[in-house]
């Protein structure tokens, strides 16, 4: 069977869901199943065949899981977001929309040649960063500067930038990966990169510290930060360039710490959710952690039943605070319990797989470091929101990949699938040849 | 580049291994912890969102009931009647201050908690859970009629079925207007109010009992065998009682007397000889099968149930009878460092007209759920056997006497005989603080009703003068 008619197969499970999924929320509410659960399937259903009738049409040969897997995501967080609040899935829709729009152009723009991307790497380099510098002018969202508002529209730079820096990244390492290698110095036991290269390096640690200095935003550059070390990582094979980097990361981190009261009570926080005190500080406690762990708890292992958990109560506002963006992990924990979150920790699990086989079957180093660079902003995106709201790690605020609730962040990552699609064409083709 | 790509992939493996692992701990391995937590409203608004059962005085009257709100919560409302009840329903506003009485120790009826299995079935068929209704004993009439007699002093008054342990009458004084806690602040500052009118005076007041614990000494006299309503004991005044004088009533002067005499008379000397015979350990076995020093066994949450015994302020704590510590002398007078609550004496005095069977004492008759059916009967549970029939039916004879003839006349009922014992606490001599107490039961050979009663800190008040009339009042009421 050819690679598109497999993802045409793979969709099937992913419109079932959706259908199932508006279905369950529909009885919950009513206690009577509408056929407009039925057509939400089908629009959803109708939307992935245009999707894929241009995958079929551009990249024949490109990975076809990817999209089925990002499909059954995207369709899951409508449903999640549907049952938690109408309006913000009917928003979500239409996002989605038009991250399919962008998703077809990026791959209709780039479909003879991702590489060219390497031509605009300065461009798009500085085009990140100052997107990253963008929200700035606004107003801090607690305690950071996440968003910019352009009219209605609220948008969240670092999503964006995610990408543009990875492109550069994979570009830059390409070129200098053969000198950091051999013109490494032994010293005292840990080997250093060439100073002559370690600029662009230098400076990319520094737009890391930045945002966490500037932007104030830990989860962004710690996101930003750790795709660095991983293509560094792989474009070297040298541990110790990871664990400079990290030496280097921490010591920003630290001095943040000591100077940012936001970080010290997000740590706080982390550390005693509990707290009396900290749980009724009114900003900066611990309440939001508190309630997310709560939430978790009502799940069990089989969860409370989609529709069942108690979110909120009658039309006042959520007692889970950002359940549809920074806390929808928890939210889905409560309703499908730890079997469903772990089965959407899988999914996500078994793109990172595609992402990482597509960087590996890649036979030029540009399109393997993107590969690599934007799985690794993928995985960690995921590891810093779920690790957040689990209190694995201390609290920051990102979106859930495909199910938050967020413009910016299904257009994104629509650009990122794109991307992957890309790469992962060409590999297959020249695999095959 | 691939096996550094590959290594990579597995770091992921072991980060989102990390992420299913917290998962697991917050929803499985650690959930019940974290519904417990004491900051988590989640499982109180959780019940709040469901139909809370209403309660029900005896005669049905509706006390408490659940009113939903805008925000689909529901909220507690108590009717006029329930302010007669306020301590023994207690209250129910979870989400802000917490439950009390009934309303806490019944939840599980009240919130339609269910069993594992009964709440799957419901689910399956698709039922809406419900809270079930709480059908107490409480007599509005005579609870009514405790509260006029109470009249506005502080005190209590507990009536108990002797045969059955349902408790008719759980009046304290002052009280309150449960609906005034829906405002926090309300009870914030009746919690610091000086006479305490949250405090449930008949199960949580640790008063002196003065002579009613004479009855104690009385049934453990005859029960171990050692005397007789007709033993004779010299009660002259003062004499020497763990070597400081102890006088009588009046200091009065008695000769060689009847135990039967010594009751009628309340002679202190009398019953301070008699324990000192018995000897301690005699003594404290007859007053834990009374029930003094545990919680009574009664459907009210233990927090709001105080044991009684002897008690060591400086200490904090209660000392065992047999400890050597105690002077058995003044204990079995009521004197010492005993503290005691309405509702153990009123369990003393249905032990004893129950033909020395103690019965637990019950505020719930039966649950039924909202179409009405009978869900749980509250059935009558034997606590402990006191002490025989026999010297039950002589205590009784003894008491009898005490309200026909001696310091209990005024709880005398016309055609019906009424047994019972007067207490008067002296708490401060030279002010005249007294304490005084009724604990008696009637009708004589068939009993219906147990009573105590009580007054906090009456100058110049004499249990025979002040309690005892209470108590006949309530009787009457509850006999007609």
């Amino acid at each position: 069977m050819s690679a598109r008619n497999r993802e045409l197969f793979a969709l099937i499970p992913a419109s079932l869901l959706v259908t199932a999924g508006f279905a369950a929320v529909f009885i919950q509410r009513d206690d009577l199943l509408s056929d407009l659960s039925l057509t939400y399937g089908l629009i959803f259903l109708a939307l992935c065949l245009a999707a894929h009738l241009v995958l079929r049409m551009t990249l024949p040969d490109a990975d076809p899981y990817l999209f089925p897997l990002v499909a059954v995501l995207a369709c899951f967080g409508l449903v999640v977001l549907y049952r938690l609040d109408e309006d913000f899935a009917r928003d979500q829709a239409q996002w989605f929309v038009v991250g399919l729009i962008v998703f077809t152009a990026t791959i209709v723009a780039l479909r003879h040649d991702h590489r060219v991307l390497e031509r605009y790497r300065y461009v798009i380099a500085f085009g990140g960063i100052l997107l990253l510098l963008l929200p700035r002018l606004g107003s801090p969202v607690n305690g950071a500067y996440l968003s910019f508002n352009m009219g209605p529209i609220s948008f969240q730079p670092a999503e964006l930038a995610k990408i543009a820096i990875v492109i550069f990244l994979a570009s830059y390492l390409r070129d200098t990966r053969q000198v950091l290698v051999v013109g490494a110095r032994r010293f005292a036991g840990i080997t250093f990169p060439p100073l002559k290269h370690l600029g662009p390096l230098l400076a990319v640690w520094g737009t890391a510290m930045v945002l966490l200095f500037v932007i104030q935003d830990l989860g962004s550059s710690l996101m930003f930060f750790g795709g660095f070390l991983a293509l560094v990582y792989v474009a070297t094979n040298r541990i110790s360039f990871v664990l400079i980097g990290l030496a280097l990361f921490a010591l920003g981190a630290r001095v943040l710490y000591a100077v940012r009261p936001t970080i010290e009570s997000r740590v706080e926080a982390w550390l005693h959710p509990f707290d009396r005190e900290l749980y009724e500080q009114e900003i900066g406690g611990s309440y939001q952690i508190a309630q997310s762990i709560f939430t978790q708890a009502d799940g069990g292992f089989f969860g409370e039943g989609f529709g069942q958990a108690l979110i909120r109560l009658g039309d006042g506002p959520p007692l889970l605070p950002a359940a549809h963006t920074d806390f929808i992990y928890a939210a889905i924990t409560a309703e499908l319990g730890l079997l469903g979150a772990v089965a959407v920790l899988l999914v996500y699990l078994l793109i990172i797989e595609r992402g990482f086989k597509t960087a590996m079957l890649a036979t030029d180093s540009f399109s393997k470091l993107l590969a690599t660079g934007l799985t690794a902003v993928l995985a960690l995106q995921v590891f810093v929101i779920v690790g957040g709201v689990t209190k694995l790690i201390p609290l920051t605020g990102v979106t859930l990949p495909f199910i938050s609730y967020g413009g910016s962040s299904i257009v994104a990552n629509f650009i990122l699938l794109a991307l992957l699609l890309l790469v992962s064409d060409r590999a297959r083709r020249e695999a095959v040849a | 580049m691939n096996a550094p790509i590959l290594k990579l992939f597995a770091l992921v493996l072991v980060l989102f291994g990390a992420l299913a692992g917290m998962t697991s701990y917050n929803s499985v391995i650690k959930a019940e912890e974290y519904r417990d937590n004491a900051l988590n409203k989640r499982p109180l608004l959780k019940q709040a969102l469901v139909k809370r059962g209403v309660i029900r005085a005896r005669d049905g009257t509706l006390l408490a009931r659940s009113v939903k709100g805008d925000d689909d919560v529901y909220r507690r409302r108590y009717s006029p009647e329930a302010l007669r009840f306020a301590h023994a329903l207690g209250y129910d506003y979870a989400l802000t201050i917490g439950r009390a009485g009934l309303e806490r120790s019944r939840n599980d009826a009240l919130a339609g908690e269910k069993d594992e299995i009964t709440s799957i079935a419901d689910d399956l068929s698709g039922k809406r859970q419900v809270g079930d209704n709480v059908i107490t004993n409480l007599d509005l009439q005579a609870q009514q009629i405790a509260l006029n007699a109470l009249g506005g002093r502080r005190g209590s008054v507990v009536a108990i079925e002797p045969a059955t342990g349902k408790v008719r009458v759980m009046a304290s004084t002052p009280g309150y207007d449960p609906n005034s806690l829906r405002d926090a602040a309300v009870f914030r500052r009746l919690n610091r109010e000086d006479n305490s009118p949250l405090f449930n005076r008949a199960t949580q007041a640790g008063y002196v009992p003065g002579s009613t614990m004479k009855v104690v000494t009385a049934a453990a006299a005859l029960d171990s065998g050692q005397f007789t309503p007709e033993s004779t004991v010299v009660g002259r005044s003062p004499i020497d009682v763990s070597g400081v004088p102890l006088k009588n009533f009046s200091n009065a002067q008695f000769g060689a007397i009847t135990l039967t005499t010594a009751l009628t008379n309340s002679v202190n000397t009398v019953w301070a000889q008699v324990a000192e015979k018995l000897g301690d350990g005699t003594y404290a076995k007859y007053m834990e099968r009374f029930g003094f020093g545990s919680d009574p066994p009664m459907d009210y949450p233990e927090g709001q149930l105080t044991p009684s015994g002897v008690f060591d302020v400086e200490k904090d704590e209660f000392i065992d009878v047999d400890s050597g510590r105690v002077d058995i002398g003044r204990v079995a007078i009521g004197q010492e460092r005993l503290r005691v609550t309405p509702l153990q004496m009123a369990t003393v005095a249905a032990t004893v007209a129950n033909g020395g069977m103690r019965m637990q004492p019950q505020l719930t008759s039966r649950i039924v759920d909202p179409d009405g059916r009978t869900v749980e009967r509250i059935e009558p549970e034997e606590a402990e056997r006191v002490m025989s029939a026999k010297t039950a039916a002589q205590l009784t004879q003894m008491m009898a006497n005490v309200v026909r003839e001696g310091t209990g006349t005024a709880a005398a009922l016309s055609g019906i005989e009424v047994a019972g014992k007067t207490g008067t606490a002296e708490l401060n001599i030279p002010q005249r603080l007294n304490q005084p107490w009724f604990i008696g039961f009637a009708p004589r050979s068939k009993p219906k009703v147990a009573i105590a009663v009580t007054l906090e800190n009456l100058v110049g008040a004499q249990g025979g003068t002040d309690a005892a009339p209470i108590a006949k009042q309530v009787m009457e009421s509850l006999l007609r």
